[in-house]
């Protein structure tokens, strides 16, 4: 339906849109996204010829649109813009009949349209025809400005961040009405955002574009599971579950960072160590760093003396677990364990970290809502 | 009183007479200023300079301009016209230019598109929407050539100058009075009338707030 085919764009220097390929079918929501500069306005704007390619070709059901003038082209393809840019001169009714005025359809026509498209957005004919922009809300003139860009049933109907300025509420609603709109209607829309919340939210197809090229074009699905380069996977922020729940392990939701000390170190060094670091535990290693068991500050009190190695108090009642068991398996120890953590080992039984319930929350945290700050 | 009535016939002459010179010239400057504004406002580059060079004419005293069109034209009215359009075309100008090039873009950008052809969306979009600048461009130039009109006296266009000049050269303070008080209530009326214009001709859709 719209075929892009090795389309470049400079300005001066700078390469805007870089040997561009892309298709998109008919009846299709594509969402083009990505940073500013990205090019995504850019290749919108070239389908309606606002902006003309340095090279390549653009199809438009099948006719080059350079064959096509441009203006007659427009009037086939509806355009929303963030602006809105109503006529502020012309009541909502005259704003919507500008385009079948244009192609000279009679007045009852108009009439007609205006009022069924109206009606599409729940806006009452008596209510809001005669009025002028001026007198709308944010949200009603730019659903004016979609009803305007739809008055003459063009096929297809491109949309450059048509909500961008619009209250998130606002903004909500309009994208539940266009995605309506655009099953009933059965439209091909093109839209261009850079928040990855309405993309998702809308499109079949997202076409996530970087420096003027194409970074992967794939349904939400398919970009949330599957995002292709480190640029999407920043955009998709905490949106994207890299966790499998069931795969999680140990050490994923351990903490690696632990006191342990030598089973040589004398009592009185390991009581001043616990005091600085204010713990009440110490793991214990032998000379490979192999887990020999804790020292809690309340062995060291009934039992120990000073001078004496630490070694001598290691108390191995504690619960451990390897670093590659599974997370499910190391909640479980932990909710049992009357100490209130589990000690990660190694294979080769050194430590590889210690699981508390802080350590937990934390990783199942993340695991819910994205890296935390 | 009986300075009025001795001379009604005069009075009324040469305020007829004004009311004819001011109105050819605001009516050429209007025909050479609109359509000049609007093509400046698709060469912004040239603008400036187009826009600083008619600025410098409206410093040069009138009494000059006078003088040399004079020179080149004769006595009549035809010179008197010639500066007075100079003097019109500025104000006028400079509010149809501001007028189209302040535009709301984003209301220029859905217009083409849209499939609006450029001259629609100078005759839908963009002449209505400056209107009420280009009406207060217009205002400006009336309400400056009326005064500078008292001028046309001295090359023989007539007007209420005549008046002036005749009283300035008798020492008849009543000529003199007689013809500024006309111009200054011609000037204020004039003015008044074209704000009403103004607010008429502003679309209702500029004027209504929610």
């Amino acid at each position: 339906m719209i075929q892009f085919e090795n389309v470049c764009k400079r300005y001066g220097k700078a390469t805007v849109i870089d040997d561009l390929s892309l298709t998109v079918e008919e009846g299709q929501f594509v969402v083009l996204i990505g940073p500013s500069g990205c090019g995504k306005t850019t290749t919108l704007k070239m389908i309606n010829r606002l902006i003309e390619p340095d090279k390549g070709r653009i199809f438009v059901n099948g006719s080059d649109i350079t064959r096509v003038n441009a203006v007659a082209l427009r009037r086939t393809i509806g355009y929303v813009i963030q602006q809105i840019g109503l006529f502020p001169n012309m009541t909502v009714g005259q704003n919507i009949s500008v385009v079948p005025k244009l192609l000279r359809y009679t007045n009852a026509q108009c009439d007609e349209i205006t009022r069924s498209l109206l009606q599409l957005v729940d806006m009452d004919y008596d209510v809001y025809a005669h009025k002028y922009p001026s007198e709308l809300s944010g949200g009603q003139q730019q659903r004016i400005g979609v009803l305007r860009a739809l008055a003459a049933s063009p096929p297809i109907v491109l949309m450059d961040e048509p909500f961008g300025a619009l209250d998130p509420i606002t903004r909500e609603a309009l994208q539940e009405e266009i995605k309506k709109i655009q099953r009933k209607l059965k439209k091909t829309i093109i839209f261009v955002t850079h928040d990855m919340d309405e993309a998702l939210r809308l499109a079949d197809t997202i076409v996530f574009m970087n420096g003027g090229r194409v970074v992967q074009i794939a349904s939400p699905e398919e970009m949330l599971r599957n995002p292709k380069e480190d640029i999407i996977k920043n955009f998709m922020g905490k949106r994207i579950s890299k966790v499998d729940y069931n795969s999680l392990l140990a050490a994923d939701i351990m903490r690696a960072s632990v006191l342990k000390v030598h089973k040589t170190k004398l009592t009185l060094e390991c009581v001043d160590l616990m005091n600085r670091r204010q713990v009440n535990t110490l793991l214990v290693v032998d000379d490979d760093e192999r887990f020999l068991g804790i020292v809690t500050i309340d062995d060291i009190k009934k039992h120990g003396r000073a001078g004496k190695e630490i070694g001598d108090l290691v108390s191995t009642e504690t619960s451990v677990i390897g670093a590659g068991d599974s997370a499910k398996e190391a909640f479980e120890r932990l909710v049992d364990s009357r100490s209130g953590y589990v000690v990660v080992k190694h294979p080769n039984d050194t430590v590889a970290g210690l699981i508390t319930k802080t350590s937990m929350v934390k990783a199942m945290a993340e695991a819910m809502w994205g890296e935390q700050e | 009183m009986t300075f009025m009535a001795k001379n009604s016939g005069l009075i009324i002459n040469e305020t007829l007479n004004h009311m004819r010179l001011v109105g050819i010239s605001t009516l050429f400057g209007l025909m050479i200023s609109v359509p000049l504004g609007i093509l400046l406002s698709r060469r912004r580059r040239a603008a400036k300079y187009v826009l600083a060079l008619v600025g410098t004419v409206q410093t040069i005293p009138g009494l000059v301009l006078l003088g040399f069109a004079m020179i080149v034209f004769g006595i009549g009215s035809k010179p008197a016209i010639v500066v007075l359009t100079l003097y019109a075309i500025l104000p006028a100008l400079r509010n149809t230019y501001t007028g189209i090039t302040e535009v709301d873009p984003g209301c220029i950008e859905s217009a083409k598109g849209i499939g609006m052809s450029n001259i629609q969306t100078l005759l839908k979009v963009e002449l209505p929407l400056a209107l009420p600048s280009i009406v207060g461009g217009l205002r400006m130039s009336v309400i400056y050539i009326i005064s500078w009109a008292t001028l046309a006296g001295l090359v023989g266009a007539g007007g209420l100058g005549d008046l002036i000049w005749t009283g300035l050269a008798t020492y008849e303070n009543n000529f003199i009075l007689t013809g500024a008080i006309l111009a200054a209530v011609m000037a204020l009326a004039s003015g008044a009338l074209i704000g009403l214009l103004q607010n008429i001709m502003t679309p209702r859709g500029l004027k209504v707030r929610r």
